[in-house]
């Protein structure tokens, strides 16, 4: 996937301002940087749910506007922010929503199939005939990754899928996430808050300062004291563990 | 099992009236095919059509208290009569249908447009609005009534009632049928659209096309049973809200329910309207009202105390404390 001069302003202000880069395949991305830095307008953006002023994003070499929105539908699935549906569903038949681009909503036996295993994926067996509604927030969380499975897309975004979940259900999150990758060879981009969730479970960080990209690379590249500094404009310390830099802010 | 046990309470009842029908006049079997089978088929069309227009709507305004009484659709087929007797003198019940077809689709599209831009943040305030506008429509509706002294005339689309249901004068009230099918091929859809635009798009389903055309279905459907019949509120608000509280809001499961009970239930009102002053009866639209204002008021008590929480039977709920304690 390529972004080139992506441009979105809000009424003069350039929220998101020439920004260009390209996401490489079968990796974690997280786009991380303050608030207002434009990472979640990118992300609305590369997932076709807001349109850009100006540039052009591709996919598979083919510009967002020229694909067809069922098609890409099957080659690309985001998870907002507010999943907070006031519906009456069961976690089954939220599961199932994610087979609607392959089948229009007529599942075949290989479409229950795919279910059953995303189901069986996010280890939600027992929960399948329970309504959402009644699910704590984690479960929530994993039964729309389950719909996301089901979907079964090359591009897998997330948009702050750590929010409002406890640091048990948010790790367990990034766990998830990085085993989508592992394990069934997606492409995951996300937006994150947390600086130590990104550089543990991602392969690549592209940092946004003032609508740009500030930095953009390898975990070790981007994650070092003087970055995140420059960044935040907080002070920073990187310890090492497990091979990863995390970082302590004060 | 709760399917099987609510089918099996339809058929009951359904073969009760059938029976009641028949041994009611057997010596009259002329009477029963211009009269009572016309009614008992308008009283199944407006149950089923006005529970699914009115399940429809909510979808997808993702709000549980709209529906064509408090979306404004009855009130502007009617308002789409009245011009029709006003302006086509010679107005067969076609034109009247046509009318009040272009009308009610339009007072929703209004309606809808005007609460997708305001984006109201307390659900109640949406039906009120709703409510509102409908009462302008009809304000202008009786004021037009009264200057061209057809307010008579007029009365009858007012209040709902089967007693003018006669061979030969009903017959639009059918089209439901199709437009309820045409509604159960696009549940999926509905489902989708109410869950979000967003959620939508992500599954590449246009929501403002499926809005559009989800609307002008429930609004046909309703404008042909206003033609017929008259304004029969309440059931397209309470009949969906009912049955999602047993059968939660996945559409395809529960459309086939909502419609059987919204018969029902309108079969029953209307039996409790031809016996309580026999051999007289009352307008149906007084004992839809009477009791569904009770079930109206039921249901925003429930609802405040339990949110939007289902109604989980013991068995369920000690699953699902099973299901979590494992998990801990």
């Amino acid at each position: 996937m390529r972004i080139r001069n992506l441009l979105k302003q809000y009424g003069g202000k350039k929220v998101v301002d020439d920004v260009s880069f390209e996401i490489h395949k079968g990796k974690v991305t997280s786009l991380i940087g303050p608030n207002g830095a434009g990472k979640s307008t990118i992300m609305s953006m590369i997932s076709r749910l807001i349109a850009a002023d100006a540039g052009a994003i591709e996919v598979e070499g083919k510009s967002l506007k020229d694909w067809q929105s069922r098609e890409l539908s099957k080659h690309l699935a985001i998870l907002t922010q507010s999943n907070n549906i006031q519906m009456k569903l069961t976690v089954r038949e939220l599961i199932a929503f994610g087979r609607f681009p392959h089948s229009c909503g007529r599942n075949t036996k290989e479409d229950e199939e795919r279910i059953d295993r995303a189901i069986a994926y996010m280890e939600l067996e027992e929960f399948q005939d329970c309504f959402i509604d009644e699910l704590s927030g984690g479960q929530r969380q994993r039964a729309f990754i389950a719909m996301v499975i089901a979907q079964d897309t090359e591009y897998v975004l997330l948009d702050e899928p750590t929010n409002n979940l406890d640091i048990y259900y948010a790790t367990n999150m990034m766990k998830i996430l990085r085993r989508l990758c592992d394990e069934l060879g997606k492409t995951v981009i996300l937006v994150l808050h947390e600086i130590n969730y990104a550089a543990f479970y991602s392969d690549y960080i592209c940092a946004f300062k003032n609508g740009q990209i500030a930095k953009y690379g390898t975990v070790h590249e981007v994650i070092t004291k003087e970055n995140l500094a420059e960044i935040y404009r907080v002070d920073f310390e990187i310890m090492e563990i497990e091979g990863r830099p995390l970082s302590i802010y004060y | 099992m709760i399917v099987l046990s609510f089918i099996s309470l339809f058929v009951g009842v359904l073969d009760v009236s059938i029976t009641d029908v028949l041994t009611g006049n057997t010596e009259a079997l002329r009477v029963l095919f211009i009269s009572r089978l016309p009614r008992l088929l308008a009283i199944l069309c407006t149950g089923i059509g006005m529970s699914v227009a009115g399940l429809i709507m909510q979808q997808l305004c993702m709000n549980k208290f709209v529906s064509p009484t408090t979306g404004a659709t009855i009130s502007s087929a009617q308002f789409g009569i009245l011009i029709a007797l006003l302006f086509m003198k010679q107005s067969t019940i076609w034109s009247r249908a046509i009318f009040a077809f272009i009308f009610a689709i339009l007072g929703t599209w209004i309606f809808v447009y005007f609460i997708q831009k305001l984006q109201f943040k307390d659900v109640v305030m949406v039906p009120l609005v709703g409510i509102m506008f409908g009462n302008i429509i009809g304000g202008v509706t009786s004021y037009l009534a009264l200057k061209y002294e057809m307010s008579q005339a007029l009365s009858t689309w007012l209040v709902g009632h089967f007693s003018m249901v006669l061979r030969g004068r009903y017959e639009i009230v059918y089209l439901t049928v199709p437009l309820v099918i045409l509604a159960f091929l696009f549940a999926n859809h509905f489902n989708i659209v109410g869950m979000g635009k967003d959620f939508s798009k992500n599954l590449g389903v246009s929501h403002n096309l499926i809005l559009f055309m989800g609307l002008t279905i429930s609004a046909m459907i309703t404008a042909s049973i206003v033609v017929v019949v008259g304004s029969i509120s309440y059931i397209g608000l309470i009949v969906p809200n009912i049955v999602a509280m047993f059968r939660g809001d996945k559409i395809k499961g529960t459309l086939i329910d909502t419609a059987l009970f919204g018969g029902l239930f309108v079969l029953a009102c209307d039996m409790i309207a031809r016996i309580v002053i026999a051999p007289y009866e009352l307008p149906i639209e007084l004992i839809v009202g009477i009791v569904g204002s009770i079930l109206f008021v039921l249901l925003l008590l429930y609802r405040l105390k339990h949110g939007t929480k289902a109604i989980s039977f013991g068995k369920k709920k000690q699953k699902i404390a099973d299901a979590q304690g494992k998990v801990v």
